[in-house]
């Protein structure tokens, strides 16, 4: 059987008496994209923290590859590379400095070639001899991110890497953080946009007031949950909805031509067309969108309030 | 990326902080090392120049040679314990400290680190008003061995109580209460500027109760042969209280305590 990267069994976190994480249990396997996704105060960033050592256990067990997150820290802490969502720099020091410090307190040192390419890829170039407090937001993010990946983790987790980044470097990042996915390292984010998500993250885990209430394949997942919008273009004008077309959730618009729904999870557009015949309305276009994630991780985690503040 | 993981070296994790706290108070040297020394310059002046030779408080000894142990003792006191409580209170109050928190270093090479640092600017600052005390009076350097023991020890004592104040600190101005109403009272009220016999007997009792009293009066005796207590006694008390304070700072930096949530 194959190690697993990171493996959490029955986590829990409270602050305060407040539970933040509930017994969470998941793995995820070398070479992985997983991607940990929840609204605001869900408990990813206190999942991450433990994971990381930021924060404590309440209870459970946390593994990274094979290794006790606790009592092998010195090893697990070495495999693990980490970019925060906080913006959080030495004000003092250059970029070069900091980057030195930062594989000297994991223990290693700085392969100049390596150092390079991260510098290169992460745009920092031209800023690298700039003192933190001097440097833009984006550019400490990305300094954030170049930081976790110095030491060459086996295990890089990012929380919220493309935050306040531009367009432009956020693709770059994606197609970087691919590469390296590709040479083998495993790989947990967790980020707001969605569409980022589906696309790099082959497995999905959600969390909601410090449970995991969805984790399978991200495909799947769509699949199970998703569920697709339809626009049904008329010939005529329909003075009214019909009956069985309300029942559905269709809404007519003002022109009266086109009707909008969401076809439920056990029906097909051809139930749709088919009933749309029996109704003898005449069809002049019909337009299905596909469902993405960002529909599914509305979907279940509408039911239940979103807590608008900070992850504790 | 993660074909191999690269060598690890189990003490770099150490040399890198003790390095980045070095370069830390390097980088703003005109806090750090210049602002203290010309303080102290100022104190020399002031008990060295004008004051220094027209009376003696130990005999044998004017008052500039008495009070310059002092000083200088003093200046070691201060960095050290700003070295290690501004550096850590900012570090946790920025929120920088998770920097370290997720890194390999064990919680001993995180207080020798920090300890370390705060150690060498002490004894720097130190050196440096001594050499500026050098006009105003010679001293004999009765014992300079332990004249280097009670300065690493003091200096040492301090960094702890710097950790253990950065730890319990909740904001610049606590940490500033611990500096004004704990550190300097002790200090003035331990016989930097005058000997602790010359006091009432009551008011001498009291000060026994003061640990920077054993510090001082064993690094005066150290450099001038003469002190209140014996060196024996002054060196163990001060001793006894940098075990205690040590393993307090172990304690809470091995629990992490306010350190990780």
């Amino acid at each position: 059987m194959i190690t697993p990267a990171l493996a959490i069994s029955a986590l829990t976190r409270d602050y305060d008496g407040q539970p933040a994480v509930k017994g969470i249990s998941f793995t995820i396997a070398p070479g992985e994209i997983f991607g940990l996704l929840g609204p605001n105060g869900a408990g990813k960033s206190t999942t991450i923290n433990m994971i990381t050592g930021v924060a404590r256990l309440g209870g459970g067990r946390i593994e990274v590859f094979g290794f006790d997150n606790q009592r092998d820290y010195r090893i697990t802490r070495r495999l693990v590379g980490v970019m925060h969502q906080e913006l959080v720099v030495d004000s003092f020091f250059t970029i070069d400095q900091t980057l030195s410090f930062h594989a000297g307190y994991y223990g290693v040192k700085v392969e100049p070639a390596w150092r390079e390419t991260l510098i290169e890829r992460l745009g920092l170039g031209p800023h690298r001899h700039k003192v933190m407090v001097k440097l833009s937001g984006g550019l400490k993010r990305r300094f954030m991110i170049a930081k976790a990946m110095l030491h060459k983790p086996r295990l890089l987790i990012l929380d919220e890497p493309t935050a306040g980044v531009d367009v432009e470097l956020r693709h770059a990042l994606w197609e970087f953080v691919r590469e390296i996915n590709r040479a083998g390292t495993t790989i947990l984010l967790t980020t707001h946009y969605l569409e980022e998500a589906e696309q790099m993250c082959g497995r999905i885990g959600i969390m909601h007031h410090g449970e995991l209430i969805a984790l399978e394949a991200t495909g799947a997942l769509v699949e199970r949950l998703g569920t697709r919008g339809v626009e049904v273009h008329f010939h005529q004008v329909l003075t009214a909805l019909p009956a069985e077309l309300a029942a559905w959730g269709a809404r007519l618009d003002a022109t009266g031509r086109i009707v909008t729904l969401t076809l439920p999870p056990a029906q097909t557009a051809g139930d749709l067309l088919a009933l749309l015949c029996r109704l003898g309305l005449p069809v002049a276009d019909l337009e299905t969108r596909r469902p993405g994630l960002e529909e599914v991780f509305l979907q279940i985690t509408r039911d239940v309030p979103i807590n608008g503040g900070n992850d504790p | 990326m993660s074909e191999r993981l690269p060598e690890f070296n189990p003490w770099l994790p150490f040399l890198a902080l003790l390095e980045k706290e070095v370069r830390r108070f390097l980088r703003v040297a005109s806090q750090t090392l210049v602002t203290p020394v010309v303080t102290a310059a100022l104190y020399l002046f002031i008990f060295g120049a004008t004051l220094g030779t027209r009376f003696s408080v130990l005999e044998g000894f004017s008052y500039a040679q008495f009070v310059i142990p002092g000083l200088i003792l003093m200046a070691i006191i201060n960095n050290a314990f700003a070295n290690t409580s501004t550096s850590l209170f900012m570090s946790r109050y920025l929120g920088s400290i998770v920097d370290l928190l997720v890194t390999p270093i064990t919680p001993t090479q995180f207080i020798l680190a920090y300890t370390l640092a705060a150690i060498l600017r002490g004894l720097a600052v130190g050196a440096v008003v001594w050499l500026i005390s050098l006009p105003f009076a010679t001293l004999p350097w009765a014992h300079p061995p332990l004249v280097l023991a009670m300065a690493l020890l003091a200096s040492f004592l301090f960094a702890q109580f710097g950790l253990i104040v950065a730890i319990y600190a909740d904001s610049f101005d606590a940490l500033a209460m611990y500096s004004n109403f704990v550190l300097l009272p002790l200090i003035y009220l331990g016989g930097v500027f005058y000997p602790i016999s010359i006091l009432p007997p009551a008011w001498a009792a009291l000060s026994h109760l003061n640990p920077l009293f054993y510090l001082i009066d064993g690094f005066r005796h150290a450099l001038l042969g003469q002190g209140d207590l014996s060196f024996a006694t002054a060196f163990t008390v001060s001793a006894l209280l940098a075990v205690t304070l040590f393993a307090w700072a172990a304690l809470l930096i091995g629990r992490s305590y306010r350190l990780r949530t």
